[in-house]
């Protein structure tokens, strides 16, 4: 089964990253056919693991601030600031919806 | 070797930096360097040479020449994970392994190069180009090499050091440092080590800290550790594993550094080979040298078993479902704010996020973010990230099973070639050249268990070829042992470079043929 261009769509919403052309959706395309060979093994009755380490208890410390006091080296990298505050654009401006914008997902 | 000298004042740091540096300059066309910090890393010798002169050096790493993989934070000192989203990118703190092999009087020469953010097989995937594996330059490889035409550009034949560490394993290889460091995520130091004929070590999972390695896998991700023989691997586990209070997926046991005993009686010891790593594709060459290995321990009165591990050729695709995923959300966070690359897009929040992740990332880091939301998505979690997570667990557990029934330690190939050239290499994209390459060695981050490369001969295209061996949890010094015995029966043969200059060659074969310990 093809993806939809709903879901295409959907996905480059999710995570703010573009497909680019019909190589990057094959290249989904491949990859969900790839993945689909999971469903080849038996899990019934097997948890799923999230870590090798999960017998062990986590790590847990008194909370005492150790660090910190460094603003002046976080602000560096950022190109754009104001006194201590990073300055984004204006939020909560949708992306534009897949038929206003100049997607090549339009023509599939 | 070379510490000793250090302590016996025949060579200095300052020297023996300045010739790594210089060595670094005349390898430039392995591209194997991305950043390399010249000034600091001549102060840190000179400090170094002060402490020699006084009687009081830190340790066995003291003005010791070492490079570091680019994933990894270094104050001062660019940071971009061969991506233009960290293009510029000056780290404002050192990676608690850094800061470590810092302590102890390492000089940091550079940055090595590696695939775009750690994601693939060759080190051909970075913004600053491929990495060349050394041996394309060795007499074994020249004198071995069919070249397809007279006219063929001897340029064009050079192989892949393999990946994603593969900077710091040619960095190794051509003897400009001592010691590197790479991370291992699904082989990302192991495989490169067997192409560039090196020791390359994958740590127990908890067993070193993360922080400060630009993550990829939460769960898999892990240190690397490339040497010229298991010895001074074992030097550098010991100055950097340890609970670290700032990584909460280190263990809190506590960890005494070892030496490594000469063991001569490996009758005690049992070897499993577990036959689904005869896996197709694997080269008949590889495949001879694996038995031949098995026998070399049998005939010294080891125990060798042929074991199973069913669910090790489902490895792989439960890594790519597992990897997409957290690299999907490990990614979010650039987003072109707080540090990295920002796009001049203004109109909104969104828009500039994106704009700055299509200029940023390339096609490699997209395609798994993209792939990792798709099975994150709510209608298809179940299906395809916890079915995957359900299938790691099964993978774990043979590893259990197998360790369970008294086999101490694996012994695998680690690639199932030698080293392709570029050209071959490049003609398939990189998932597929990762689902190839990989499939040796990723069962072993699924597991968290620690595994080692060692060298073990060369290919009759004159080329290296390992062999890995895997251990069971946190018992580095059982598995470095066994390994370090199978190094002494192979002796792998030392590369036979003639691009470096003489005289810097003999000064090296001289002084520091193989190892610092």
């Amino acid at each position: 089964q093809k993806v939809s261009v709903e879901v295409l769509d959907h996905l480059e919403h999710l995570a703010l990253v573009d497909f680019r052309d019909t190589e990057g959706v094959e290249r989904l395309q491949a990859a969900i056919q790839f993945a689909d060979q999971l469903h080849e093994v038996n899990t019934d009755g097997v948890e799923p693991m999230d870590s090798v380490l999960e017998d062990r208890c986590l790590y847990l410390r008194e909370d005492d601030v150790t660090e910190g006091n460094c603003t002046k080296e976080l602000l560096e990298n950022a190109r754009e600031k104001v006194e201590e505050y990073f300055v984004a654009p204006p939020g909560n401006i949708p992306l534009p919806k897949l038929e206003e914008r100049d997607t090549f997902l339009q023509g599939s | 070797q070379v510490s000793a000298a250090l302590k016996e004042g025949r060579v200095t740091p300052t020297e023996l930096c300045q010739q790594c540096l210089s060595l670094i300059k005349s390898t430039k066309f392995l591209n194997a360097y991305i950043t390399i910090a010249e000034e600091t890393a001549l102060k840190q010798a000179e400090a170094s040479e002060e402490r020699y002169k006084r009687g009081q050096p830190l340790g066995v790493l003291d003005g010791i020449p070492i490079a570091v993989k680019d994933n990894f934070n270094t104050a001062g000192i660019e940071t971009t994970c061969a991506s233009n989203m960290l293009r510029g990118y000056i780290s404002p703190y050192n990676a608690t392994v850094v800061q470590k092999l810092l302590d102890q009087g390492a000089v940091l020469l550079g940055k090595t190069n590696l695939d775009e953010f750690a994601m693939g097989s060759g080190s051909t995937d970075g913004v600053f180009g491929p990495v060349r594996n050394p041996w394309s330059y060795s007499r074994q490889y020249k004198e071995n090499s069919v070249p397809k035409s007279h006219s063929e550009d001897k340029e064009s034949n050079w192989v892949i050091t393999g990946g994603s560490s593969g900077g710091s394993a040619a960095a190794v290889s051509s003897f400009t440092c001592f010691a590197a460091l790479g991370s291992d995520t699904g082989g990302s130091t192991r495989n490169p080590a067997a192409h560039c004929g090196v020791v390359g070590l994958k740590p127990t999972y908890g067993l070193i800290s993360r922080h400060g390695l630009i993550p990829l896998v939460n769960s898999m991700d892990v240190p690397g550790i490339l040497t010229r023989c298991v010895d001074d691997a074992a030097v550098v586990l010991g100055s950097l594993a340890g609970h670290d209070p700032k990584d909460s997926t280190t263990i809190q046991d506590n960890f005494k550094p070892f030496e490594l005993p000469n063991l001569t009686d490996v009758s005690k010891l049992s070897i499993g080979i577990p036959k689904e790593y005869h896996a197709p594709g694997l080269s008949g060459e590889i495949l001879a040298l694996w038995s031949k290995a098995a026998d070399l321990f049998r005939n010294a009165g080891a125990k060798v078993v042929e074991v199973s591990l069913p669910h090790t050729r489902y490895s792989i695709v439960c890594y790519h479902v597992l990897c997409t995923a957290e690299v999907a959300s490990n990614m979010a966070r650039f987003d072109g704010l707080e540090y990295g690359h920002r796009s001049e897009m203004n109109e909104s929040t969104e828009s500039m996020y994106a704009a700055t992740r299509r200029e940023g990332f390339n096609d490699v880091v997209r395609g798994r973010i993209l792939s990792g939301n798709y099975f994150l998505l709510k209608q298809n979690y179940e299906k395809y990230f916890v079915k995957a997570q359900k299938v790691r667990r099964l993978i774990a557990n043979d590893f259990v099973k197998v360790f369970r029934s008294g086999v101490d330690v694996l012994l695998t190939p680690t690639t199932l070639t030698d080293a392709a050239p570029y050209r071959e290499f490049i003609k398939e994209d990189n998932r597929t050249r990762s689902a190839q390459n990989d499939i040796l060695t990723q069962a072993a981050n699924m597991a968290g268990l620690p595994a080692i490369n060692v060298p073990t001969a060369l290919s009759e295209r004159g080329l290296p070829v390992g062999l890995q061996f895997i251990g069971r949890s946190f018992q580095e010094q059982q598995l470095l042992t066994v390994a370090k015995w199978f190094e002494k029966q192979v002796r792998f043969p030392m590369i036979q470079l003639e691009e470096v200059k003489k005289h810097d060659r003999d000064v090296f074969q001289h002084e520091k043929s193989a190892s610092f310990s």
